[in-house]
């Protein structure tokens, strides 16, 4: 279709649809390190993780995630080269252990888990989180908070139970690790967003 | 006993009818399918039944930005995939070229285009792929380029073929390549399928179908362009992208 025949009268193009990310996505988009946002070794690196279920309560093994947020010092512009390539080879080089990028991509296992190192987000004390899926006609978004901010305004205007699911919980038992479950559908399901 | 295409056609039609019905009494048009979507069986217990929850964007929401990608992120093969083993791939070479643009019909310059595929005979080079196909030691399907700075993109792939799955007894899946965009905000994220033109297969897709809008499901068929075939080489499909929602530059501008 051409731009053209696109453009409507009020100068506005009409969005390309989205599809589902279908079953097979496995070889094409997940690439090794994709969890690995913070820098190989860093001392402020923290682990946030946790399992995608569906409306049954059931873990989701076809889940594909993309996390995105600001750098410790606040900016958000990141930075290329999540998924740096090797020239001489094709394959991937992983990222290059000293720039932070600010993106991270994981497929969930088999058990419906994923996990994702990163540094500390400066400002907005949250990830955003995209969520693709096999039966997911269409993305949603979601937030992780690792603290809850005084006037948070998305947050402040959730009912209590609803406002849990945006929070990432620090593990007692674990060193820097926080846990983040994601609900699909059903009593627990997570708060989803839409940006207008 | 699994469901039928004609017990699918049916919820696809009713569907259909009752989005043509409320267009015809001035409901505004739906560009993205829904979520929920009961002729696509997998979307049963995978779409949320609350209301999204609206963010009012100030230029500080993080989500008004998006991931950055450069020239490392890419190598200079990776948008011709059948370059990628020894050997050429069997199929149908073909030419895929389009832009990538954002609402307001701009250029979206210098982020990723991903694509995955079938190849010729419809199997995917994935280990859950098992229909009885054949693989092609020539064809991996996947590729990835950089947007221009007019928002182009081009990829040599050879035409994949349509497969059959288990939604229903007797699915097939219409030819398609899956596209996955990134905007200059990761409210613009999409991933999409491309369709070819006059496939006999579009009416009984349930996934194509769920984009009850007849112009919005037309923008997802690239169009067969004589000018992009390449002489004793490929024949050529343009297909522009246009992305949807806010990024930090629109709020500026007072959208
Ligand atoms: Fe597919």
């Amino acid at each position: 279709m051409s731009e053209q025949s696109l453009m409507e009268t009020n100068g506005t193009l009409p969005p390309t649809p989205s599809h589902t990310v279908g079953p097979f996505y496995g070889y094409a988009l997940p690439f090794p390190d994709g969890g690995e946002i913070a820098p190989a070794g860093h001392p402020d690196t923290i682990t946030v993780h946790g399992y995608v279920y569906d409306g049954a309560g059931d873990p989701i093994p076809d889940a594909l995630l993309e996390f995105w947020q600001a750098a410790p010092d606040g900016s958000l512009t990141g930075a290329p080269g999540s998924l740096r390539r090797d020239p001489v080879t094709g394959g991937y080089y992983g990222r290059n252990g000293v720039d932070f990028t600010g993106f991270g991509r994981v497929p969930t296992d088999a058990d419906g888990h994923y996990a994702v190192r990163t540094l500390p987000p400066g400002g907005a004390p949250y990830l955003s989180v995209c969520v693709f899926a096999r039966g997911l006609l269409h993305h949603l978004f979601t937030r992780a908070y690792l603290d809850e901010p005084a006037g948070d305004t998305l947050l402040s205007g959730l009912e209590p139970a609803r406002r849990e699911t945006l929070l990432a919980r620090a593990e007692a038992d674990k060193h820097r690790t926080y846990r983040f479950d994601i609900h699909l559908q059903g009593d627990k399901e997570t708060v989803f967003l839409a940006f207008d | 006993m699994a469901l039928t295409q004609h017990d699918i056609d049916r919820e696809v039609t009713e569907l259909q009818d009752a989005y043509d019905k409320a267009r015809a009494g001035g409901a505004p048009a739906a560009h993205h399918p829904p979520r929920d979507y009961a002729p696509y069986r997998s979307s049963a217990l995978r779409h949320p039944k609350q209301p999204l929850v609206a963010v009012h964007g100030d230029p500080e929401t993080v989500e008004l930005s998006g991931p950055a990608f450069g020239t490392t992120d890419v190598t200079a093969l990776d948008n011709d995939l059948t370059k990628q083993h020894h050997g050429e791939p069997l199929g149908e070479r073909i030419t895929v070229s389009g832009r990538l643009l954002d609402g307001r019909g701009r250029p979206v310059r210098g982020q990723l285009v991903e694509v995955w595929q079938a190849n010729a005979s419809g199997r995917y080079a994935h280990q859950r792929d098992d229909h009885p196909a054949p693989l092609d030691p020539n064809f991996t399907g996947v590729g990835r380029v950089l947007t221009g700075d007019d928002g182009s993109y081009s990829f040599t792939t050879i035409k994949p073929g349509a497969y059959p799955w288990r939604n229903h007894a007797n699915a097939w899946r219409p030819a398609h390549i899956h596209f996955s965009l990134f905007g200059d905000a990761f409210t613009q994220r999409l991933v999409t399928q491309m369709y070819f033109p006059n496939d006999p297969l579009f009416p009984y897709d349930p996934i194509l179908r769920s984009v009850t809008d007849e112009s919005a499901r037309q923008r997802l068929i690239a169009t067969y362009d004589h000018d992009l075939s390449q002489p004793e080489f490929s024949l050529g499909y343009r297909w522009d992208i246009v992305l949807d929602g806010p990024s930090a530059t629109w709020i500026e501008e007072g959208r």
